[in-house]
């Protein structure tokens, strides 16, 4: 399995730069979130760790092969990518949303091969969703869309999962399984990174943290040996304490403009 | 039920087009019709198969699939139910181009004028879309061919407000309401060599129409290739619309009508909405040929666009009411 590597990257926009010289390491078999105010660059970064982006320097390369280097096809088959608020615009079904991850192995016409339904078996399992693989896709809650739309990322078994805000709008319990999934993938060999903005997840969840601010590193490594008071402090402009007990780690934002 | 779909519409369009070769204002008998296909003899029968009642059909069929073929993709690319070929200027511009032979009397002088100005007017506007639209995204793309439809709609206008005499306004006003009626072999070979390539341009959008389901994003990070997908859907729209157009003026609603009809059928999946929307469109055209031939009301036969337009505009507002319902 191989890890995914960005090399010093620049990205541009209107003269301003998003990602300024970031250079990250993302290891195979561990789940990494990716943390950082709003407008920090998560999801550029995530647009150019997944080759849809093309840096204005720098280079991505998924163990020793640069992106641009695989093929737009093999490249679909090797990586999935899940962007925010991920969504299906027909009343498809459920089963057919899923299979529509195995796009790139697809013949030109005809219906999906047989060689491929138990992919699609398997990871409607995976993704508790056996009960309602005939369901409408938009007529599915919350919980039910993002554990469809996992599915179809992992349909294909690829060894590079990149998931922008996958609990963003979910309540604790989906939120838990959808992490709760992610690891399984990372537990399996696959390199998989995440952006997200609940602290408590990804400090309970994730092996390793990479902290972005103003489109540079400000900090990368394992969550217990990165995650302090300070770095959160700096990350996020606010007062932080850190608390830990039995049940896991808590990050309690302090509010210095609160009356009384 | 989606195992039978493509067969029993290839064969209800099997069945219109016999009811087509068989009604007007002369009615066939099968018998008569059977002879008139296998002879060469000069004879009315004869004549009225083999010269205007094939290539009618055949131009019927060839104009609905593409207004149907184009309408599927359309709606599939841009994920909007409310899509329609005509969205891409490409039908105005033939109209302009068609309008342009009428006004400055190249018509007359020369029988297949018209179609041919209205096929390049119809390139031309599909070729300025292609430009402005190419670096821009999809709503670009909408947006740019919204602004071309107007601007030739509006010149049009111009040059029915102009027109020289009664005459080719009366042209004009006719061939904007769309017409199969006089069209000939030389028609067929006309429309063909540009409608086969545009509609086999279409069907090869079906996989990316798919993965558009999730949305232009994820469909990139499946592997399709997004911008070359609305290009081959602008492509293929101008050549087979752009033709279609060009032969029989503008034909409405069947482009809007024709995906909307088969897609409970195939699950809603835009890719496989495509061939049964074409069969869809063909038969569409071809039984509202029928009726305008059969139909007579006050003695002037009615305009095949008048006659889709009449059924398609209830239709249409169905289905606005039926989309708020349904995301409401």
């Amino acid at each position: 399995m191989s890890d995914l590597i960005l090399d010093h990257i620049v990205v541009r926009r209107g003269g301003r730069a998003i990602l300024d010289d970031l250079s990250l390491h993302f290891p195979a078999g561990r789940l990494t979130a990716v943390v950082g105010p709003n407008g920090a660059g998560k999801s550029t970064m995530l647009d150019v760790a997944a080759g849809l982006l093309a840096p204005d320097a720098g280079a991505v390369r998924l163990g020793e092969t640069p992106l641009p280097a695989i093929g737009r096809k093999v490249l679909a088959r090797r990586r999935a990518y899940l962007p925010q608020r991920a969504g299906v615009e027909w009343p498809v079904n459920v089963e057919r949303v899923v299979a529509l991850g195995l796009t790139s192995s697809l013949p030109a016409f005809g219906a999906l091969p047989d060689a491929l339904l138990p992919a699609v078996e398997d990871a409607l399992a995976a993704c508790d969703l056996l009960a309602l693989r005939h369901r409408s896709a938009t007529a599915l809650s919350g919980g039910e869309l993002a554990r469809a739309m996992l599915a179809r990322a992992i349909v294909g078994d690829p060894e590079l999962l990149i998931v922008d805000e996958p609990t963003a709008g979910l309540d604790p319990r989906h939120a838990m399984d959808a992490m709760r999934r992610l690891r399984t993938r990372a537990d399996a060999g696959r390199t998989v990174i995440l952006a997200i903005h609940d602290l408590d997840l990804a400090l309970n969840h994730a092996d390793g943290i990479v902290a972005i601010r103003e489109g540079r590193l400000l900090a990368e490594g394992p969550v217990l040996d990165v995650v302090t008071e300070d770095l959160l402090c700096t990350l996020y402009d606010v007062r932080v304490r850190i608390l830990r007990d039995a049940d896991g780690v808590a990050v309690r934002f302090l509010d210095d403009r609160r009356p009384g | 039920m989606n195992r039978w779909l493509v067969p029993v519409l290839t064969l209800l369009l099997t069945g219109a087009a016999l009811l087509s070769i068989l009604a007007g204002t002369v009615w066939l008998t099968p018998g008569q019709t059977w002879d008139a296909l296998l002879s060469t003899a000069p004879d009315l029968p004869g004549l009225i198969v083999r010269e205007i009642r094939l290539p009618r059909i055949i131009l019927g069929t060839l104009i609905g699939a593409s207004l149907g073929l184009s309408g599927a993709t359309l709606q599939g690319l841009l994920r909007n139910p409310l899509a329609e070929p005509g969205l891409l200027g490409v039908t105005s511009g033939a109209s302009l181009g068609a309008v342009v032979a009428i006004y400055f009397g190249f018509a007359s002088s020369f029988g297949l004028a018209t179609p041919l100005f209205a096929l390049t007017g119809g390139f031309v506007t599909a070729g300025i879309a292609l430009l402005l639209a190419r670096s821009g995204g999809t709503l670009a793309l909408i947006l740019t061919g919204v602004a071309i439809s107007s601007i030739t709609m509006a010149l049009v206008m111009l040059a029915l407000n102009l027109a020289p005499n009664p005459y080719a306004a009366y042209e004009i006003m006719t061939w904007l309401m769309g017409s199969l009626s006089d069209r000939s072999w030389d028609h067929v070979m006309l429309a063909l060599p540009f409608v086969l390539p545009g509609l086999v341009i279409l069907l090869l959008t079906a996989r990316a129409l798919d993965a558009l389901t999730l949305g232009e994003v994820q469909a990139e990070s499946l592997g399709v290739p997004v911008t070359r997908i609305r290009l081959m859907a602008l492509a293929g729209t101008a050549l087979s619309v752009g033709a279609a157009t060009s032969i029989a003026g503008s034909i409405g609603f069947v482009g809007l009508m024709a995906p909307h009809l088969v897609r409970p059928l195939v699950g809603h999946q835009p890719g496989r909405v495509l061939l049964p929307a074409m069969l869809a469109g063909a038969l569409l055209v071809t039984l509202a040929d029928v009726a305008t031939r059969t139909l007579i009301f006050g003695g002037a036969p009615l305009n095949i666009g008048v006659f889709t337009s009449l059924i398609g505009t209830p239709f249409f507002l169905w289905l606005i009411l039926h989309v708020r319902r349904r995301t409401a």
